[in-house]
């Protein structure tokens, strides 16, 4: 567990599932300071009116993110290279969530 | 079927979500941190839901075309029948939570036996409350457990919370003739069942947190003849202030 920076405890991000099957979506974060806490509050902040049928909480210190330097690296690399992207492919009628 | 009994008992049970609602929502913009804040206040808005559906219905079954705002806020202090335990000043976290977790582990089992009510109305109301408040019994278990296992402080506020609170909770659990009525028709539940489910509960969250039961304290009681505590007054002026200050007043 990540370590108490103020007197709100310690930073969750928390990610919302809408229905069995969907990917967890990033909803927003807050504060608690355990675990049961963190879901508690999840609930309380983001679920409250039906929104979702599961919840993730993650400590916002154990997630890696790329920052704002790595922008080009990582991501502007495959934009001229049209091959790369699956465009060629018509996607059948009919398949969801993407 | 006695209706007077009936009403007595819907006010009982509306009574008991009103003034405890009313209590935790004192708490709004003061809780401990933001997100305690809003739990705490959604526990109280879903108290007051309670409350709202079931006076609606005392208020339909008394027929003297009285509506559930008349019952909340024009009735004097001796007419609330609500347990003395709901209408205890918030004191300091500790003491809120312990108050709402035994009140939580009353209404869980009540609202369990409820749901099979003979009367429709009562049995719908009983299964959304159900929902509801085995919620709000995780929330406050789970700050039992916090708070007795937390520091040496948090432990002995919560024991003395236990202490002075234990007092208020027999009288919960008390029934008169017409509850007693009420039983043999199949409308409310035996209480003596619910209140040894209950013993089972609160002992393992007392247990879970590290704090001990107290014993051979002498019970308070009065609260179905509307007998009530000296800062009852207080909650009812300040609840009722908007009504009495401009009666009929409507937004």
């Amino acid at each position: 567990m990540s370590e108490n920076t103020d007197s709100q405890g310690t930073l969750w991000e928390i990610f919302v599932q809408k229905k069995a099957g969907q990917p967890f979506v990033h909803c927003g974060s807050l504060h608690a300071f355990d675990k049961e806490m963190a879901l508690q509050n999840a609930r309380d902040l983001y679920t409250r009116r039906g929104e979702g049928t599961a919840i993730w909480a993650v400590p916002a210190s154990a997630i890696v993110a790329s920052s704002p330097e790595d922008m080009g690296p990582f991501f502007d690399t495959t934009n001229d290279k049209v091959y790369r992207h699956p465009t060629f492919y018509q996607i059948p009628e009919g398949i969801k969530y993407i | 079927m006695n209706n007077q009994a009936l009403f007595n008992f819907l006010l009982r049970i509306g009574d008991t979500n009103l003034i405890l609602a009313q209590r935790l929502s004192e708490w709004t913009g003061h809780g401990p941190f933001l997100e305690e804040d809003l739990a705490l206040t959604n526990i109280a808005l879903d108290l007051f839901g309670t409350s709202r559906s079931v006076l609606e219905y005392a208020a339909k079954i008394e027929e003297k075309g009285r509506t559930e705002d008349d019952l909340a806020f024009l009735r004097g202090e001796r007419e609330f029948v609500n347990p003395l335990i709901c209408e205890l000043p918030n004191g300091d976290y500790a003491f809120t939570i312990a108050r709402q977790c035994i009140v939580d582990a009353f209404q869980l089992h009540f609202y369990s036996e409820l749901v099979k009510s003979k009367d429709e109305t009562i049995a719908g109301i009983s299964a959304k409350a159900i929902k509801e408040t085995k919620y709000h019994f995780r929330h406050s278990a789970s700050w039992m457990e916090r708070f007795g296992n937390g520091t040496e402080e948090s432990h002995e506020r919560l024991q003395n919370a236990l202490n002075f609170i234990w007092a208020y909770t027999e009288d919960v659990f008390a029934t008169d003739a017409g509850y007693n009525e009420l039983i043999k028709t199949g409308i409310v539940p035996e209480m003596a069942a619910i209140k040894s489910a209950w013993e089972k509960s609160m002992n393992e969250v007392l247990a879970k947190s590290s704090v001990s039961k107290p014993e051979n304290v002498f019970m308070q009681k009065g609260s179905l003849k509307g007998i009530h505590t000296e800062q009852f007054g207080y909650l009812l002026t300040e609840m009722q202030y908007m009504q009495r200050a401009f009666p009929g007043a409507k937004w």
